[in-house]
């Protein structure tokens, strides 16, 4: 075995780590899609603040990010009816409530480092009962996904459209919203609540430079995602980084490159294309 | 012949301003309306209201012989919107992807497709020429082809009705010809009833078999085989109007060949 699974801790990590591998972009193709990129900034804000609260008040601090990031997720859709073309506003209020909320609430957590652990993530700190409910919710949204895909499909590219076709939009809009902020809040604790929004989108952002329908973005986002956090996880561990951090820079690293990779394989199509004609 | 539609006395407005003041008509089945007028005439709001997108002030309306408020057939309804045209191009979904979504209600909640769903998709596409596209993304397609697959997608449920709020906006006079001429075959070999928002007053004359035209002075229905003259079109839309003519030739013999 190798030297980095002899250990419990990295073991859970790494289950941890490939269930929100397999989560976050399922969920993430939908959001960025939508543009609502900033939507999982927001949550993992109040996720943040439901740590604290947890922490403060000696409830398991997943459980709290849970709660306050389903409740800030429905707080988006409310504040966003009253400004129904600039939902962006709805985001940055519910974002800086999160914010308020976790800067006060921290004040009352004993122990800060438990706290700080959340931020950025760390490998060392999954307890048993928190891989369960990680294994549990995480199994909940990949058959939500599953079942739900076509209809998410439809209402993602022509939300008005799909109400035509008698989806029942209402409902699946909130039960989306709901993975969304479960998905978000689960995620706390390995990757970290400041980095998960990018977790969430850079895996998507990369699989939509390759990929050729919206199955193959969707399969390609969840195989970067799972390349981005297993390598990310191991360097963390040889290198003691931080793990949040070193997935994140990791999936950057590898946009950069297919970017790149796109960019000369454009080039090059074009040059073969001009040699064509003016060789004919 | 059976009628599909009835509209009576519908009052419909934006906050203070009615714009739509005691409107009645009914359509039958087969036909091809044509809706014009200025612009904030209420054509769009109009067809708002039939897709029960919006809710009336006051009146009825009657769609397949049932009052739209207790209405459930929506799969016998087909939309192809003014946002058609300025859907998010980068989006990266394919031609089959994007008419197979439309037949959710054949499919059913929690179902993933089947073989035979798969078919009705590419006949679907064949009806409107884009058999061979099926795999490409919609962003690669030109802005007629993108028009003729959004056609498709409503085709694909097998609609009594299909509802178009300016389908021609935005692609070239040789994509909006084949458009039309597409529309009007469907309407004659299918029977598919079409309702179509519109400012190309010509191309609806040609294609039509009813108008009706929203006004300063409320709506009234107008023969097309009476033709539209500049003065006539220019008292509806409250301004000059110069008329522009249509080759319809082609057209024209592809639908008398269907």
């Amino acid at each position: 075995m190798l030297e980095i699974f002899q250990y419990d801790f990295m073991q859970k990590a790494f289950i941890t780590g490939i269930l929100i591998a397999i989560i976050t972009p399922c969920i993430g193709v939908v959001v960025v899609l939508k543009r609502l990129s900033m939507i999982g900034d927001s949550l993992s804000h109040n996720s943040l603040a439901g740590v604290a609260a947890g922490l403060a008040f000696g409830l398991n601090p997943i459980l709290g990010a849970v709660l306050f990031s389903i409740a800030a997720a429905f707080g988006i859709d409310r504040v966003r009816k009253s400004f129904p073309r600039y939902s962006e506003i709805a985001i940055a209020v519910i974002m800086s409530t999160g914010i308020g909320l976790a800067g006060i609430l921290s004040g009352f957590v004993k122990n800060s480092a438990n706290f700080n652990s959340f931020l950025f993530g760390s490998i060392v700190a999954i307890s048993d009962f928190e891989l369960y409910l990680v294994i549990g919710l995480s199994a909940i949204v990949i058959l939500a996904v599953i079942f739900l895909f076509k209809e998410l499909f439809y209402i993602t590219f022509d939300e008005e459209a799909a109400r035509l076709a008698g989806i029942p939009i209402k409902s699946i809009n909130f039960v989306f919203t709901l993975l969304t902020a479960v998905t978000i809040s689960v995620s706390a604790r390995t990757v970290g609540t400041l980095v998960i929004s990018s977790l969430m989108v850079l895996p998507v952002a990369t699989a939509m430079q390759i990929a050729k329908s919206y199955k193959q973005t969707v399969v390609f986002a969840v195989i970067f995602a799972l390349i981005f956090t297993l390598s990310g996880l191991s360097i963390s561990y040889y290198a003691d980084f931080k793990p949040g951090g070193t997935i994140v820079l990791v999936g950057i690293l590898t946009l950069i490159c297919v970017l790149i990779y796109k960019n000369v394989l454009s080039k090059a199509i074009v040059k073969r294309a001009i040699r064509c004609h003016n060789h004919n | 012949m059976k009628q599909i539609i009835e509209v009576n006395n519908l009052n419909f407005g934006y906050n203070d301003s009615l714009i739509l003041k005691d409107i009645s008509f009914s359509v039958d089945k087969g036909d091809f309306l044509g809706l014009i007028g200025a612009n904030g005439s209420g054509k769009s709001t109009l067809v708002k209201l039939l897709l029960k997108i919006l809710t009336p002030l006051s009146g009825e309306i009657m769609l397949l012989g049932e009052n739209i408020s207790r209405f459930k057939q929506w799969d016998k309804i087909g939309y192809v919107s003014q946002k058609a045209n300025s859907f998010n191009s980068s989006f990266p979904a394919t031609v089959e992807e994007i008419v197979t979504a439309n037949l959710f209600s054949k499919i059913g909640l929690f179902k993933l497709p089947k073989k035979h769903h798969k078919e009705q998709v590419y006949h679907a596409l064949e009806l409107v020429g884009m058999q061979d596209y099926g795999k490409k993304l919609i962003g690669n397609l030109s802005g007629g082809q993108q028009q003729r697959v959004f056609i498709a997608r409503v085709l694909v449920s097998e609609p009594e009705i299909m509802f178009l709020d300016e389908p021609t906006v935005g692609i070239d006079a040789k994509s909006e010809e084949a458009v039309y001429c597409l529309l009007a075959r469907l309407n004659q070999e299918l029977g598919l009833t079409i309702i179509m928002v519109t400012h190309d007053i010509s191309a609806i004359t040609i294609h039509a078999n009813k108008l009706i035209c929203l006004g300063e002075n409320g709506l009234f229905i107008h023969d097309p085989k009476e033709g539209i003259t500049a003065a006539f079109a220019s008292e509806l839309y409250g301004y000059g109007v110069n008329l522009h003519s249509h080759d319809c030739k082609n057209c024209l013999r592809e639908v008398t060949k269907c």
